[in-house]
């Protein structure tokens, strides 16, 4: 049996085992990822994001349940960084999610960013894939969060939704740039403490000063207490309101046709620089073109055509490249 | 970066909240270039082995210190057995004396590591056994 | 407190002495060390002398025993009149076991009790839970319900002993079957001697042992606080303490900041419930962790003291003497035992015993030469208890009071240990308190920031532990340790099933159903669970209501 018949089957440990292919050997994956592709397009893909510590792990625990309570099968993608020094990670989104790992309908997945800056790892989209094609029908994928760029979250969720918490340095004025566009639902967590309300009023008015104000839609802001699930069913709601609003709009569609678009560049970029590498760095000839550059032997633009060279067979040559 | 780093559960099954050698553990094999997936306190056995098997991790290990080591390990193995996930490597530490090292050994679990071990004989047990 | 003159002859001379005598012998012979560090990395000078504690002024930094700021003693005349409580902490398997291990230790000349409890009753989880499987018994004594309270105390009358209970989620529930006990026993409550440990801010930083979030827990502290000010006036209400978070790592200025900072915080709570602070102040204990490092030790259970003085003093305004004084319990550090060579764990068990003697402590732990592999057998524990009688009675150093001051090591120390404890707390502060600190995960980093170094060096070579990185050799693992037989957990089991027969369960469910409304409203919880332990509702029973009407503190494991 394919680790991709496996997926389909609802097997955990296949399931988990295409995921460590595609972190490791992508290339190796492919034949799975393409037996799965047709059966992927179903679940909802939820991207929780936000400074560290704000409670993405809690919330998505507690939006887990929710959903889970609906009968929804819950698939999770929690990820954390690496570190730069040994390349190692500690990987602790799961404490937040004791109760759901012996969940029969929920599979949770922790991953390294290795190295990515973009606020997910190389490998998580793809994983979504794998779950998607599982039969899951919400996907919460937790971001890194460090201050990094959100691209990664944009390009992967269809709805994104972005925690902020009262007296944390969550206030507006130092609200990250850039975070207000991804949002599709904002949720102030920790609304227990004191402030909250006051966040929640400021963010209001800078959303209403926003030139995109009134577009098709308005990204409401939710409270809640993730500790304790206050204000998850309405965070949730709101979450499904979204999810209604992509589908009826047919911006669900132009959603994913851009999507696609980015993956296929990336695909395409990926496999033209893996073979490149793998080509140039063997015997040291990489390292032997960057020391000419440094004596001056030769430019940087005369040495990439001579690298280029091996892999512009006639018909490219015709295309100028 | 190492191409396919090893992917370890540090997890502390039974009630004893004593950590400190779990965190130092796992702080000690993510400097040593390692996913370390940390779960926390008073883990089910359940729970561990579901965890295990999702996070498809190569090596599983165990922490206990209240004496409930005999009970706890073995039925980690046995769970991962069924979940079809009995190659994931147990290892256990913690207070367990002798005479139970080689009953937890009968029982399928890899290595046992007792107050004094480093971190690195550990680093170096896993790197050995997972061999990737 | 040295004349200015002599200090400038003073330095001119040690100057002298550097540039002569000393360099001369570093070009010789060198010394083993760049630098030296205590354990705690505070720098430790080549010499002390008058020079490095100029600054000090005997009246103010120092006082006499008994006065404040308490640094020599809280008490004038200390172990001249009275040795300290010599204390083993003990219990395992079932509660006629461990009554048996009580009434040893009593006729061994132990003069205070203290109990362990299992990690289900620490949990509050009753034998018969599922999450109790295999831990029954094994770190302590189960204790299921009052009827397991009678057993452990059988023919221990509570007037005649002092109690130390190991328990902190559930205290309120053990010190009420506790109360419960005294009144079957016919012991009025004002004449109970003993102690909860009932601090949970640790229990979430370090040991573990929680149930409840922090605000209904910090709630039932408060509770018991006015509970035992008004009932039990010679019960010490709670133990707050550094000595688990010492244990997962910490320093010993780390040791004294965090434990402080959560005294703050309990003080501070107390007040905002509405309890004046001299009522409740005086029965406020503490508990301390006892290293190698005997004169760090030493310095800090001085600065300790002085610190709380005037922190109880200036920051919360206690009037009574009783309410600056920092009493507190020691155990020997367990984490500086070692499985390899137990027997030198005697020594070092020896001189962590010193220290907390020269440091003056009120109460002892000395712990066992196999505690680093498991439950002390009766041998063990008898030698461990005999190394405090013979500092009592053999060393000397308990003839006069505070016999290390004026040293001008010790002095300096204590008084660094003081400014490094003063700096943590005032970051605390501006983190919002212990509770948020720890929330935020703040003081556990420091923790294992510590605990992850002294690992490392270890592991280098850099410090030296004996017998483990230095003079090793070969040995067999030790045999015969004590081990709990598991047939205590079916026991237990059975004795639950029984007393829910026996029992009249309508009182305890409308106790039960007393409790809850108690934890849903304001009213003080303690005399509700002194209602609901008296009817045999079990630890278990009780602590499911409260979980769902305080709901259960979910871990925050911070790297
Ligand atoms: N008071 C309060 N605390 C919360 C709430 N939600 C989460 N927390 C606490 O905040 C801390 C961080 O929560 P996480 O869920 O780990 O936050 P995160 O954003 O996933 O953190 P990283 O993954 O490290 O970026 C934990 O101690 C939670 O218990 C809330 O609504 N109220
Ligand atoms: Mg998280």
């Amino acid at each position: 049996m394919s680790l991709a018949e496996g997926v389909r089957r609802g097997n955990v440990r296949a399931t988990a085992k295409l995921i460590t292919l595609i972190e490791n050997h992508p290339e190796s994956a492919v034949e799975d990822l393409r037996a799965l592709h047709p059966h992927t397009g179903n679940a909802h893909i939820v991207g929780i994001t936000g400074s560290p510590g704000v409670g993405k792990s809690t919330l998505t625990d507690a939006l887990a349940k929710r959903w889970r309570k609906d009968g929804a099968r819950v698939g999770i993608i929690a990820v954390d960084p690496n570190s730069p020094f040994s390349g190692g990670a500690l990987l602790g989104d799961r404490v937040r999610m004791q109760e759901l790992a012996t969940d029969p309908g929920v599979f949770i997945r922790s991953m390294g960013a290795r190295g990515r800056l973009g606020g997910l790892a190389r490998a998580t989209h793809n994983a979504i894939r794998v779950l998607d094609a599982g039969g899951k029908d919400v996907i919460l994928v937790e971001t890194v969060g460090v201050g990094q760029s959100e691209l990664d979250i944009v390009q992967t969720a269809d709805t994104v939704v972005v925690g902020l918490v009262p007296g944390m340095g969550d206030d507006i004025q130092s609200i990250k740039a850039g975070i207000l566009e991804v949002a599709d639902v904002f949720v102030i967590n920790k609304a227990d403490r004191p402030d909250a309300r006051r966040l929640m009023m400021e963010l209001q008015t800078m959303l209403d000063l926003d030139p995109e104000k009134g577009s098709a839609w308005q990204p409401p802001i939710e409270r809640t207490v993730a500790t304790t699930g206050e204000g998850v069913d309405m965070l949730m709601a709101a979450i499904r309101h979204h999810w209604e609003h992509l589908t009826r709009s047919g911006e669900l569609e132009q959603r994913r046709r851009d999507r696609y678009e980015a993956e296929l560049q990336a695909v395409v970029e990926d496999y033209w620089r893996t073979r490149f590498f793998e080509y140039w760095q063997r015997e040291g000839h990489w390292e032997q073109m960057v020391e000419q550059l440094l004596r001056k032997e030769t430019d940087p633009f005369s040495a990439a055509r001579r690298l280029l060279t091996p892999f512009l067979d006639s018909e490219s040559r015709r295309v100028g490249l | 970066m190492a191409e396919q780093p090893i992917r370890v559960l540090i997890a502390k099954p039974g009630l004893d909240g004593h950590d400190r050698g779990a965190k130092v553990l796992a702080r000690a094999l993510r400097d040593a270039g390692m996913e370390v997936i940390y779960t926390g306190l008073r883990q089910t056995p359940e729970q561990i082995a579901a965890t295990a098997t999702q996070e498809d991790v190569h090596v599983v290990g165990l922490s206990c210190l209240s004496g409930a080591h005999l009970e706890l390990f073995p039925r980690v193995v046995q769970l991962l057995r069924e979940h079809g996930a009995g190659d994931i490597l147990v290892l256990g530490g913690g207070t367990i004396p002798s005479e139970d090292i080689s009953v937890l050994k009968e029982h399928g679990v890899a290595e046992v590591f007792t107050p004094g071990a480093s971190t690195q004989e550990v680093v170096e047990f896993v790197k050995r056994s997972v061999n990737l | 407190m040295f004349d200015r003159d002599a200090l400038r002859n003073l330095e001119q001379q040690k100057d002298e002495w550097e540039r002569g005598p000393v360099a001369k012998t570093l070009e010789q012979f060198g010394e083993r060390s760049e630098e030296f560090r205590t354990t705690s990395e505070l720098p430790v000078e080549r010499l002390y002398t008058p020079l490095e504690v100029a600054e000090a002024d005997y009246q103010r930094d120092l006082g006499l025993p008994g006065e404040y700021p308490f640094t020599r003693g809280i008490q004038p005349t200390m172990y001249r009149g009275r040795l300290w409580t010599m204390r083993q902490y003990a219990g395992f398997g079932n509660a006629e076991e461990s009554n048996r291990r009580y009434k040893y230790l009593l006729e061994q000349g132990q003069t205070g009790l203290s109990v362990a409890f299992d990690l289900p009753t620490q949990i509050g989880y009753d034998s018969d839970h599922s999450l109790s499987q295999g831990e029954v018994g094994k770190v302590g004594v189960a204790i299921d319900s009052l009827a397991d309270m009678e057993l452990l105390f059988d023919g221990i009358p509570l007037d005649q002993v002092s109690t130390s209970m190991t328990i902190n989620a559930p205290a309120a529930i053990l010190l009420a079957m506790y109360a419960a006990l005294a009144r079957k026993q016919g012991v009025a409550l004002d004449r109970l001697r003993g102690t909860i440990q009932n601090d949970i801010l640790k229990e979430y930083v370090a040991r573990g042992t929680y149930i409840f979030p922090p605000r209904p827990s910090m709630r039932l502290v408060s509770d018991t606080f006015a509970f035992c000010a008004e009932q039990l006036p010679n019960w010490n209400s709670i133990s707050i303490s550094g000595y688990h978070m010492r244990e997962a790592g910490c320093n010993a200025v780390q040791e004294v900041a965090f434990t402080l900072a959560n005294a703050i915080a309990y003080v501070q709570a107390a007040l905002d419930a509405g309890l004046d602070v001299d009522t409740f102040a005086p029965r406020l204990s503490f508990f301390f962790d006892a290293h190698n490092d005997v004169l760090e030790e030493v310095s800090k259970f001085r600065a300790a003291r002085k610190l709380w003085a005037r922190i109880m003093k200036e920051r919360f305004g206690a009037k009574k003497a009783r309410s600056q004084m920092l009493r507190f319990h020691t155990q020997t550090a367990g984490s500086a035992l070692t499985a390899q060579q137990p027997d030198n764990n005697v020594v070092r068990v020896t001189l962590q015993a010193l220290a907390a003697v020269l440091g003056g402590t009120q109460s002892l732990h000395t712990n066992s030469r196999e505690e680093a592999l498991a439950l002390p057998t009766e041998d063990s524990v008898r030698l461990a208890l005999r190394t405090q009688q013979v500092i009592a009675h053999e060393s000397g150093v308990v003839n006069t009071v505070d016999p290390l001051a004026g040293s001008y090591y010790v002095e300096a120390l204590t008084r660094e240990i003081e400014d490094r404890v003063n700096a943590y707390i005032e970051k605390i502060d501006e983190l919002g308190g212990a509770a948020r600190a720890i929330e935020q995960g703040y003081i556990q980093r420091e923790i294992q920031e510590s605990a992850y170094t002294h690992q490392k060096d270890v592991e280098s070579g850099e410090r030296v532990v004996v017998g483990l990185n230095k003079y090793r050799i070969a040995e067999e693992p030790p045999t015969n340790l004590l081990r709990v037989d598991p047939v205590v957990e079916r026991q237990e089991r059975e004795k639950l099933v029984q007393l829910r027969a026996r029992r009249d369960n309508a009182r305890v469910t409308e106790t039960l159903e007393g409790v809850r409304r108690a934890a849903a409203g304001r009213e003080n919880l303690v005399p509700r669970l002194l209602e609901a332990v008296d009817a045999y509702a079990t630890l278990g029973e009780i602590c499911d209501v409260l979980r769902g009407e305080f709901g259960v503190h979910q871990a925050s494991v911070v790297f």
